[in-house]
């Protein structure tokens, strides 16, 4: 039983928990919400639904990315 | 779950559309949903020269993959904006993916082109370094784009951006700013014309396509997004997806389809009184534009001529 290796990033952590177990459980476990994150078991990328086995390696991505994406401010026209 | 084109196992699931997609499924469907949104809003021609606004991100370097893909004749503008640890990695995404690609990449440095960084031209101008660096970016790519006779630029918003900056617009009851909040903004002027065709996707696909189709993107946040606005705005949003997929595209396309009549007319009277900024040549109404006055005061030299090879 090795356990299910789980690389978090921004920044960039790692963290071991008990496998095997489902890629929802795993994500609930942690706080995540399916929304914000992909999830790559073993360098592919799974869907919610995948069981993630003992001994895998898994990242947890976030996809939400911050930054000024609004239009210019009042005055300067864009 | 299987492929909801093929009927093979499925890597993604994209639940707005109820749907989950093999990774060939998934990449026609990213290529399709940019195709339509250029079509339905009329973005640009096959013909035209198209300017990438790249940053290194997901976003960027999707965006610009697939108008390869597609046949455009678009070439990238990546801009070094001195954040450490940061700007650095991003830059070398940005090139490794042009070389990679064999596209041409122009590079501006705010550093060594225009004697400031972000952080240096935030402070001075009393702004948050977004801010500061949102007006660097979009004068950049309006002198970069009309230097260098491009058509249109386009850069990489995602659904996910137009929803929560919409949420923020709407809670303020912005007019003029949701009177700018479209997909398409005419140029003119003195503007480029500037375009987002990833309107119809949100950020995990982006994500998701950089990851099937093998494309390095800078992962790691930028140091000053943290406690950014939009990002909140993302949050609440995405707890809301969570129990209603859907909601973020029916709020922005709802916007899109019956909102935006709300400020055709002040997006036109914006222009009026338009002149060129005597030290720039940019459009402003003020007496000097918002972009000369930071780097003035930041102690760099706005007039520096950006390196853009017209074709
Ligand atoms: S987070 Fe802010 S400072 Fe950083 S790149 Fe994005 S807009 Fe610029
Ligand atoms: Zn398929
Ligand atoms: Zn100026």
């Amino acid at each position: 039983m090795g356990g299910v290796k789980v690389l978090l990033r921004n920044p960039k952590r790692e963290l071991e928990v008990p496998g095997p177990l489902g890629v929802l459980a795993l994500l609930e476990q942690l706080g995540y919400i399916r929304e914000a994150v992909l999830v790559i078991v073993d360098g592919t990328l799974v869907t919610g639904d995948a069981t993630i086995a003992d001994g895998s390696g898994v990242e947890i991505r976030p996809v939400v990315s911050g930054g000024a994406t609004g239009p210019a401010p009042t005055g300067s026209p864009r | 779950m299987k492929c909801k084109v093929c009927r093979r196992p499925a890597v993604v699931d994209v639940r707005r559309h109820n749907a989950a997609f093999c990774s060939d499924c998934f990449l026609g469907h990213c290529r399709a949903q940019v195709e339509r949104a250029v079509k339905e809003h009329r973005m640009m021609g096959p013909d035209e020269r198209v300017l990438v606004a790249v940053s290194g991100g997901k976003d960027s370097l999707a965006l610009w993959d697939i108008l390869l893909d597609i046949g455009y004749q678009a070439d990238g503008l990546y801009i070094g904006l001195g954040i450490a640890g940061y700007s650095q990695p991003s830059g070398e995404h940005a090139r490794a993916f042009a070389a990679a690609r064999q596209a041409h990449l122009v590079e501006v440095d705010l550093p060594s082109d225009f004697g400031y960084d972000v952080k240096t031209g935030a402070a001075a101008d009393r702004r948050v370094p977004c801010s500061a660096c949102g007006l660097s970016k979009r004068h950049v790519f309006d002198r970069a784009a009309l230097d260098g006779g491009y058509d249109v630029v386009a850069t990489g918003h995602n659904l996910d951006d137009e929803a929560a900056v919409l949420l923020g617009n709407v809670l303020r009851w912005d007019v003029a700013y949701l009177a700018r909040q479209r997909p398409v903004l005419p140029g003119g002027e003195g503007f480029p014309r500037k375009v987002k065709p990833l309107v119809k996707l949100g950020e995990r696909e982006t994500a998701a396509y950089c990851v099937l189709k093998g494309l390095d993107y800078q992962v790691e946040e930028c140091p000053m997004s943290a406690g950014n606005r939009h990002l909140g705005y993302k949050e609440a949003l995405n707890a809301i997806e969570e129990r209603s997929p859907g909601t973020k595209a029916a709020f922005y396309n709802g916007f899109l389809d019956r909102g935006s009549a709300l400020g055709a007319e002040l997006c036109q009277d914006e222009r009026e009184g338009l002149h060129p900024c005597p030290s720039c040549a940019a459009p402003t109404t003020a007496a000097v534009c918002a972009f000369c006055k930071l780097v003035e005061r930041a102690g760099g030299d706005p007039r520096r001529r950006i390196p853009v090879t017209a074709l």
